[in-house]
């Protein structure tokens, strides 16, 4: 099949920023973040089943500033996409769908995700004691 | 020209894929139980800060935790390779489309099965 030059509607780049695209892409984005982490998770678990070794090879990692700014790239990630993947989930059913109730929600989700995160780190660093 | 199918009948066909709406569906239900099982993930995550291995090892081998765990990384894996072949089929053509999606395929199985032998070796070993 010969490939044709076809037209394209305007690409990402031609379009204001808007709070509903944004979200939307976000909501992609972390989701490949989280693909990738669940990989990490994975061997962390097969870690924690083999030897003390490997166990405190992981830990050290995971304490170190690289693992922290992982584990936190990680960890705002679910957040954002758990809160966001509500809004996607009550769409589904139907709710939510007006455009104003759309840009309220995306707000909610914004404000609620800086929060949590935020809540969720001052108590990991503070040593998890909850 | 008219299609004359009945539309239930091509309903029936379930599509080109003969898979109907069960991509769909199944990330729906994945997510409905991320909902729950997340939440409880990130406070025992949070909840093993700091902690030994015995700690880990111990509190992995709890009953409920278990089943929690086994839970949430069944429903982790499964939702991101559901994701992930969406994003792929918008971005990606041609033959490296089809390999990358065999590779994300059995990469989250392997995950999938590496997670869930690990957690069985943890309970059954503690």
């Amino acid at each position: 099949m010969a490939a044709r030059q076809r037209p394209l509607s305007p690409h990402l780049d031609i379009y204001k920023k808007q709070i509903t695209s944004v979200l939307s892409i976000f909501h992609r984005a972390t989701g490949v973040v989280l693909a990738i982490g669940a990989l990490f998770l994975a061997a962390w678990l097969v870690c924690v089943a083999s030897d003390a070794e490997c166990f405190a090879w992981c830990q050290q990692l995971l304490a170190s500033w690289f693992g922290k700014l992982a584990l936190f790239a990680f960890s705002a990630s679910m957040v954002y996409h758990l809160l966001n993947g509500i809004r996607h989930l009550l769409w589904d059913i139907g709710w939510g769908m007006e455009i104003e109730t759309v840009v309220k929600t995306g707000y909610l989700v914004i404000f609620l995700s800086v929060v949590l995160t935020a809540l969720l780190w001052f108590v990991a660093l503070r040593g998890g004691a909850l | 020209m008219s299609n004359m199918r009945d539309p239930l009948a091509t309903a029936r066909g379930l599509g080109s894929a003969k898979d109907g709406v069960n991509h769909w569906w199944m990330q729906r239900v994945t997510a409905v139980a991320l909902l729950v099982l997340s939440p409880w993930f990130i406070y025992f995550s949070v909840s093993l800060i700091g902690a030994d291995h015995f700690t880990v090892r111990s509190a992995i081998a709890n009953p409920l935790n278990a089943t929690l765990l086994l839970s949430f990384v069944i429903a982790i894996f499964w939702h991101a390779r559901l994701g992930l072949q969406v994003v792929i089929e918008d971005y990606i053509h041609g033959w490296q489309e089809i390999t990358l999606q065999l590779i994300i395929k059995f990469a989250y199985a392997i995950a999938a099965i590496a997670s869930i032998l690990a957690i069985g070796r943890i309970v059954f070993s503690a």
